[in-house]
């Protein structure tokens, strides 16, 4: 595989994975979102596989595959669990002003591209062109955490920021040295234990994960 | 070595406890293991008083005189919280609001956080300061919601979602970081370690550091608590037990600002200008008058001295932003008295809260005729805190006064407004408090004085002298610093 064509395959890649931080944004259904997420980590993963084979950096290798098991299974895997158990698996969330959210988004990926502008220029990398992409994936996921009110529609926020870090680190460096790669991925995975029980804190306690019922800290006046 | 010893103690006697559970002893192993820390802590002050600063762990950790006197102070009040949190806890227990399982918890995760900072405070890697931040959070995010009300767990997933999307920022920050570093110091992990970094920032690329940099701001600023990003802090401050209120305003807002100096000093020497110093006082100020006026409508008496943490992390925040010798010392001193004061300030209101059965400031009255020492160390708290003489901070807030007034002269009115109205919300407040008559809700409790006492004697004694060592280390630090 040459580099041009390597290039233009993660270009694509960087595609599939905006597309799928725009389907995020707007999927109501929770399941629906646990499989727009799960596909966002497989392309994640197919892209970093891509990059190590043609520059011959192999710890991305290492980085795929823990993207694959912990993004791609484990983690779609322990919140479909958890949903079962919860049994919200076919709750539908009410969401306002899909075209307003959307326009926001299209924004965000124009100010990402503007803002990363000046180190595209400087990098010599074949991934250079991507890196606007994952901070737009970033911006995308912090949106879809302050419009989203459900919990587990929150953390799936949440983890898609974490897919955009993770891109930026293989667009603009070829990944982050292998020990802080591998601290970031623990810290993933102790999230995870404490999101799993917090799900059933707030559904026993509130008898709904919708956490916009949860305003009693405020300001009195 | 002694580097590594006083990592492992923590991390082994957080092991150590999720093992021994709940058993009568339990709170003394938390007691003991908080103390090997503090001695592991002291013994590598004093190499690094002796030899200067080091590394270890094969450039893994390394040690100056900036941070070595945080890991002794976190050391320090992490045993003293321990101390406190024996008694404090046996009541929480006979009340009924924690169980067998949440006191296991309680202390395997309180030595796991105490690990997380210590290994932010000496790591050389920037990665691992985010990940060990990170693992901070994740810590103490089940400690604030141990109670399980429904207004203890609201906090704790405002805590874990508000800092966790604040930090994510900060790790793309760290990508840029190490894409500029990257260029001058090859590829690996040898280009993220600040003992090469601070070697070359000079060389990094200006235009990336610029735009890290504001990256890097958002998300530590996050976890120091910096309006307007400060959304998480007052709940998650108020809604935990006493011991984990202490422990995170006045320990792990230091920790988090201490990551934000690092980036700062990186981002200046690259880029010749005064631009990371300009956002940083704009956040403090910002921060300390929103504080201010927050504090005078404040009801809950550990939501109001959240808000004072708040304000005074903002103080520091201003004086690193200005920078330069006076200021960065002010500093310096302020989070160490800062640090001492609050905890000691928490100490007392966890028992004032369990003397009245609440937190309500309008219920908790005349401290002074109930529990003497509890009483009295709180005024001392409360004065010392407002920056009253003879106590450290108001030393510190002098310096820093100092600097503005020289620095930054039009700035001067806006901080003497903000230190003016925190000064008159706190001490019409608590001063009702600790007067009066004993009320009959008020039941009489076994109080923890002695890490009272102590904190209250360090800061008395920081206001009127200052030791050799500590100044020595914090020329030293403005050294690094500059």
């Amino acid at each position: 595989m040459t580099l041009p064509i390597a290039a233009q395959i993660n270009s694509v890649m960087a595609a599939l994975i905006l597309l799928t931080a725009f389907g995020l944004l707007i999927q109501r259904r929770i399941l629906g979102l646990l499989h727009i997420f799960a596909w966002q980590g497989f392309f994640l993963c197919v892209s970093t596989a891509i990059v190590g084979y043609v520059t011959g950096v192999h710890h991305l290798f290492i980085s795929s595959l823990l993207t694959l098991t912990f993004k791609v299974i484990l983690l779609p895997y322990i919140l479909y669990t958890l949903m079962r158990k919860l049994e919200i698996r076919r709750e539908i969330e009410s969401l306002v002003n899909i075209p307003g959210t959307m326009l926001i988004g299209i924004a965000l990926v124009i100010f990402s591209y503007h803002l990363t502008s000046p180190i595209t220029q400087l990098s010599t990398l074949v991934t250079r062109s991507t890196l606007a992409v994952a901070l737009a994936t970033v911006m995308l996921g912090l949106l879809m955490m302050v419009t989203r009110s459900h919990a587990v529609t929150q953390i799936i926020g949440f983890l898609a920021m974490e897919n955009g870090l993770f891109f930026a680190a293989t667009s603009a460096t070829y990944g982050m040295p292998m020990v802080v790669e591998l601290g970031v991925a623990l810290d993933l995975l102790i999230a995870a234990f404490i999101f799993g029980i917090f799900f059933f804190h707030i559904s026993t306690t509130f008898d709904t994960l919708d956490v916009a019922q949860m305003a009693k800290l405020k300001e009195e006046d | 070595m002694i580097l590594l010893i006083l990592l492992g103690i923590s991390l082994f006697f957080a092991v150590v406890l999720a093992f021994v559970g709940d058993r009568k002893y339990a709170p003394d192993i938390n007691i003991a293991g908080s103390a090997a820390t503090f001695v592991a802590g002291v013994l590598l002050a004093l190499q690094v008083y002796l030899h200067g600063p080091m590394t270890g762990g094969n450039k893994f950790f390394f040690v100056d005189a900036f941070n070595v006197y945080l890991a002794v102070l976190t050391s320090f009040v992490s045993m003293t919280t321990a101390i406190f949190s024996r008694r404090y806890m046996r009541v929480e227990r006979e009340h009924g609001r924690v169980g067998h399982w949440k006191m296991r918890f309680y202390h395997a995760m309180y030595q796991l956080f105490i690990f997380a900072m210590l290994l932010a405070l000496l790591t050389n890697n920037f990665g691992v300061l985010w990940i060990s931040m990170e693992l901070a959070t994740l810590s103490t995010v089940l400690l604030v919601s141990l109670y399980r009300t429904p207004t203890a767990i609201e906090a704790a997933w405002k805590y874990f979602i508000l800092c966790g999307v604040g930090i994510a920022q900060a790790l793309f920050g760290t990508v840029l970081l190490y894409f500029a570093s990257e260029r001058v110091l090859g590829v690996g992990g040898e280009a993220l370690l600040w003992t090469n970094l601070s070697q070359v920032s000079n060389q990094l690329e200006p235009t990336v550091l610029r735009l890290a940099f504001v990256f890097l701001m958002v998300g530590y600023g996050t976890k120091v608590g910096l309006v307007p990003l400060h959304n998480w802090l007052p709940d998650a401050h108020s809604e935990g037990p006493t011991p984990i209120s202490a422990v995170l305003s006045g320990l792990l807002l230091n920790v988090a600002l201490y990551a934000l100096v690092r980036c700062k000093v990186l981002v200046d020497g690259s880029t010749g200008t005064h631009m990371a110093g300009r956002m940083m006082m704009g956040f403090g100020l910002l921060s300390i008058l929103v504080a201010a006026f927050s504090l005078l409508r404040q009801k809950d008496i550990k939501r109001m001295f959240s808000y004072s943490s708040i304000e005074n992390m903002g103080i520091a925040t201003f004086a690193f932003g200005i920078g330069g010798p006076i200021a960065t010392f002010g500093a310096l001193l302020h989070m160490l008295v800062h640090s001492l004061t609050k905890s000691a300030i928490f100490f007392t209101v966890g028992h004032a809260s369990q003397m009245h059965g609440t937190q309500e400031m309008d219920r908790i009255r005349g401290l002074i005729k109930g529990n003497p020492v509890v009483g009295w160390a709180f005024i001392f708290g409360a004065i010392a805190l407002v920056g009253m003489p003879p106590f450290g901070i108001f030393a510190s807030e002098f310096l820093i006064l100092t600097a503005t007034i020289k620095d930054a002269p039009l700035l001067t009115p806006l901080l003497l407004l903000g230190l003016g109205v925190a000064f008159a919300a706190i001490f019409r407040k608590v001063q009702p408090m600790v007067t009066g008559l004993v009320p009959p809700w008020q039941t009489p409790l076994k109080a923890a004085h002695v890490p009272v006492i102590l904190h209250m004697a360090l800061v008395l004694i920081l206001g009127l002298y200052m030791p050799r060592f500590l100044s020595d280390w914090f020329h030293l630090a403005v050294g690094i610093l500059k």
